[in-house]
């Protein structure tokens, strides 16, 4: 095959990755798009083996069958509430592979020979750029992931003088990067090679330890985003179209995801990536928190039932609590049930509800909830005056009044779902603990609030047989 | 202990403390109930069910002096105080304020009585006002007598048989009563007017799809009195009120009043003058008539009619004439009281004065007569409705200069990055620079709700990083071959778990 026809296919497959990003515009479109993205991958696959590959087809081939089994195995064995951990598993990947790609790229003894001078310089700087970005991908994700299982605390580790710790770690890397290109051209560099990944790797790491529970959704996506670039820049290195092109599409929707999650926080992404927060206590100890707030009201199950059905419209609010109880399938059954009472049910999804973008959306999807009644909270917030119910189910702090009222709170200028405006709201909650962001909440205490304490699962249990 | 409940002895009542139901939650925190035979007959309550619910049917006499807490609706009266002796608790209506020989004579009994009326109003006692469950009841039943002897439709209705116009029905005090009478004459059709005194019930009253009748007067004057209850008006407010009256008395069909001010008589709101005004077949139910009444011809347990048609109910048992409705929800009172005092759930009252809720409702203990108790730390009525917080979020005003700043940064970057880079590089960089921004321009329009799937399909073609394995496997170079195959297993695993995990995903979305 021709170098001609390799590159028309990489064409090709430009355009078909980017036609699978746009298709995720709308559910119509999504799953085609899917399909675009998959073609893509296969004719890069082929028009790579068949044109440019000379030997070792039994290898690759093993490799790749292995590798995709795996892949698909656990694509299926997945629980969706556990997807963030599945993302943060293949982000990692990505990055691991594009170290290996940058180191091997790097062995290759042909290097020298096909590059000079300032061009040689370039290559060098694009390999320790690739393998850079490729190891803080992969120690992130790693640790992303274990914090997402619940293998590391969820509470953010922060060091004394972390910043330092991170500045001294950056100027590092850049002075093994100078020794890198000098020595490259001299014909050694493995050594400055090896200490920046360890540095990368520390970096990473450190990075994800820092940040809490309630900021993973930008976590995630940030290392989404870094996925893309360790991409693009492998691609500089080989000087591959595909690989930068695909690369970049992939690190600007990583890069917008942070930057809308971050703005569903009004937050800043450095004072997120800078870490910290959701510590507890030493913030939260500000204004008003520690005064009494007045009593919460608990309901039980049955009373919960009778205000259900007793309504016209009901607005139910998931968070993590529902995705950690799995309480997805039990939440669209008292869906039906109250639709089939001509009750108008609504869902209102604040955007960084979960560990991940789109957490929600996705759990409610696979309880089979019909998506034209599950809305974003911009389209919905303005609606809360006409509902006589909110369910809020395992969130707290995306339904925290004081995010709007007081200016001193850790949460302040935060959107958040404003559901106390609604005529009533039942809190679903195990405990009155603070959420992530460690902050007391007053839509508990309000008057026409009414706590059910206990597991979701089970308590929404009994509010469907008592329906 | 031993929880006795004995019949009701006052004349027409039906109400009972306890119901089959309640009994069971009682048992459940660790106290054996008994009840006189034939204790809920009146309020449709068997002996049979209480038998069921694990209650012993026993006499009056045993009742009174085996059980350690006495559970009653009245006050006791008639000789039953008698019947009381040191170390019993009484909880009951018992009207201190009003019945001082009562409460000393149950003070030197040694007996701990606590008055379900005296239950303070605070937010974590409203499980327990009793008053308010009683006055609730009391609102709805007025509206039942009032249907009775009216004798036209509450709702309007246009038939073959011509109009029927719908009946006004004005309700005076928008109290717990007041709002249950709205309630319950508004979903039978009809006009509801309400007044009260305190202007911040005008929101209740219109969540109650009521029209709040507005007085014309001038003076800023605020009827809320302490813990959430009406005050005395000044002169002039009545003189305005009375002329509102008046004017209503000859639109209305129907008038309920309901004002009292704690500790006095009712307060006389609706003159002769205005009662003889009104349309042949009018109504009027006066809640108030056991305190005197809010009308000037109010008899209290009667029904008055007027020359000229005017029916004048004076009831004072309203409750009591939904009497299974009234026990229930009594008794559900009392069981929270009881919850709230039996903190080991071992069948143990603890009277502790520590717990604010109990230290109001306690009349008399140990001999000492703790009535009245100290003022209560909350008002049951809202605050002031303090200010509006101004919004806090300050949209911080896009700075002009920014934007240009940062693009004259990058544009300088550019440049000198041009100056230096060979050729070949600023085709790549191009070819980047334009992928971001088709990336950028894509991504934007992406549902959020796809956000998740977003993720895992841009997951599975950053894979393509697998190329530059692919490049690398036909090296001669083992190590190098080796390291690419591991790196085409781990791409692939992403490749196709990506794609896959994509697909399950979206295969969800379905309308």
């Amino acid at each position: 095959m021709s170098q001609g026809i390799v590159t028309v296919s990489y064409i090709i497959a430009t355009i078909l990755f980017i036609l699978a990003l746009g298709g995720l515009s709308n559910q119509e479109t999504a799953r085609r798009g899917n399909w675009y993205g998959i073609i893509g991958m296969t004719i890069a696959l082929l028009a790579t083996i068949l044109g440019v590959v000379e030997r070792h087809y039994e290898i690759l081939l093993v490799a790749l069958l292995i590798g995709g089994s795996i892949g698909v195995i656990l694509a299926r064995r997945v629980q969706m509430t556990q997807m963030p951990e599945l993302v943060a598993v293949l982000h990692s990947l990505v990055g691991a592979a594009a170290v290996a790609v940058g180191y091997a790229s790097f062995m290759d003894p042909g290097r020298l020979s096909h590059f000079t001078g300032a061009e040689l310089t370039i290559h060098d700087i694009e390999t320790y750029l690739g393998i850079l970005i490729g190891a803080v991908t992969f120690s992130g994700s790693v640790i992303a992931f274990g914090k997402l299982s619940g293998r590391i605390g969820g509470k953010p580790l922060t060091l004394p003088g972390r910043h330092f710790f991170n500045l001294g770690l950056l100027l590092g890397a850049i002075w093994f990067g100078r020794e890198f290109v000098l020595q490259s051209a001299a014909g050694s560099g493995m050594e400055p090679l090896i200490i920046m990944t360890v540095i990368a790797l520390l970096f990473g790491i450190h990075m994800v330890v820092a940040i809490g529970g309630a900021d993973m959704p930008v976590v995630v996506s940030m290392l989404n985003s870094y996925s893309g670039w360790a991409a693009s820049a492998t691609g500089f290195m080989l000087g591959n179209d595909l690989l930068i092109v695909t690369g970049a599409l992939v690190g600007s929707s990583g890069a917008i995801l942070s930057y809308i999650m971050c703005r569903a926080m009004n937050r800043k992404f450095i004072a997120v990536i800078a870490g910290g927060f959701g510590t507890g206590g030493g913030i939260s100890a500000s204004s008003g928190s520690d005064e009494d707030q007045g009593e919460v009201v608990p309901i039980d199950a049955h009373e919960t039932a009778a205000l259900l059905a007793g309504a016209k419209e009901v607005m139910i609010i998931p968070g993590y609590g529902m995705a950690v109880a799995q309480a997805q399938h039990t939440v669209y059954e008292i869906t039906k049930a109250l639709r089939a009472k001509k009750i108008n049910v609504r869902f209102g999804i604040h955007p960084v509800a979960g560990r991940m973008p789109g957490h929600m959306n996705v759990l409610l999807a696979e309880a089979k909830v019909p998506y034209d009644i599950v809305f974003e909270m911009d389209e919905i917030n303005a609606d809360f005056l006409e509902v006589d119910v909110s369910i809020v189910i395992g969130a707290n702090d995306i339904v925290n009044p004081s995010a709007l009222t007081d200016p001193d709170s850790p949460i302040a200028g935060m959107p958040v779902l404003e559901c106390w405006k609604g005529k009533a709201s039942i809190v679903l909650k195990r405990s009155m603990a603070t959420g992530y962001a460690g902050v007391q909440n007053p839509l508990f205490f309000k008057d026409n609030t009414r706590m059910l304490f206990g597991d979701a699962k089970e308590t929404l249990d009994e509010v469907l047989k008592a329906l | 202990m031993r929880i006795g409940v004995p019949r009701e002895i006052h004349g027409g009542e039906q109400r009972v403390a306890t119901t089959p139901d309640v009994a069971t939650q009682l048992i459940k925190l660790g106290y054996d109930v008994a009840v006189e035979s034939q204790v809920g007959a009146a309020a449709n309550y068997s002996d049979y069910a209480y038998k069921a619910a694990g209650c012993e049917i026993t006499t009056a006499d045993n009742i009174w002096s085996k059980s350690q807490i006495i559970l009653k609706v009245r006050a006791p009266e008639n000789g039953e105080t008698e019947k009381l002796s040191a170390g019993q608790t009484l909880i009951s209506f018992l009207w201190p304020a009003q019945n001082p020989e009562l409460v000393k004579e149950l003070t030197d009994r040694g007996v701990t009585a606590m008055a379900m009326d005296s239950v303070p109003r605070i937010s974590r006692a409203q499980k327990m006002d009793a008053l308010s469950s009683m006055a609730n009841i009391a609102g709805y039943r007025a509206i039942v007598e009032a249907a009775q002897h009216f004798g036209r439709f509450f709702t309007g209705q246009i038939t073959a048989a011509g109009k029927v116009p719908p009946a006004i029905v004005m309700v005076i005090g928008a109290g717990v009563a007041g709002l249950a009478a709205i309630g319950a004459a508004k979903s039978m059709g009809a006009i509801v007017r309400a007044f009260d005194t305190r202007p911040e019930v005008k929101e209740q009253v219109e969540s109650m799809d009521a029209d709040f009748l507005m007085l014309d007067f001038e003076d800023d004057e605020d009827g809320l009195g302490e813990g959430g209850y009406a005050k005395i008006m000044s002169k002039e407010f009545i003189d305005a009120e009375m002329a509102l009256f008046r004017e209503q008395a000859k639109e209305v069909d129907i008038i309920i009043t309901t004002a009292l001010i704690p500790g006095r008589p009712a307060p006389k709101l609706i003159m002769a003058d205005m009662v003889h005004s009104m349309k042949d077949g009018s109504v009027v139910v006066d809640l108030a008539a056991e305190q005197g009444g809010n009308c000037e011809l109010t008899e209290a347990d009667k029904v008055v009619k007027t020359e000229n048609g005017v029916s004048i109910i004076g009831y004072t048992d309203l409750p009591s004439r939904m009497a299974a409705q009234a026990s229930q929800l009594y008794a559900t009172n009392l069981r929270h009281l009881l919850t709230d005092m039996t903190p080991e759930k071992d069948g143990n009252i603890v009277n502790s004065f520590d717990d604010e809720v109990v230290r109001g409702a306690t009349v008399c203990k140990d001999g000492e007569i703790t009535y009245p108790p100290p003022a209560p730390k909350l008002s049951a009525a809202p605050k002031k409705a303090e200010p509006a917080p101004a919004p806090v979020v300050v949209k911080e005003k896009p700075s002009v200069m920014g934007p240009v700043i940062s693009m004259i940064v990058g544009g300088l970057a550019l440049l000198g990055l041009g100056a230096v880079a060979p050729e070949s590089f600023m085709a790549h960089f191009t070819v980047f620079v334009l992928a971001c921004f088709v990336g950028y321009m894509v991504i934007w329009n992406v549902s959020p709700a796809l956000h998740t799937p977003l993720m895992s399909v841009t997951n599975a073609i950053s894979s393509i990083i697998v190329i530059g394995a692919l490049l690398q496997i036909s090296a001669a170079n083992a190590t190098i071959m080796w390291i690419a195959a591991a790196t085409v297993l781990l791409t692939s695993i992403n490749i196709a778990g990506g794609f896959a995990v994509t697909h399950r995903m979206l295969e969800m979305f379905r309308r």
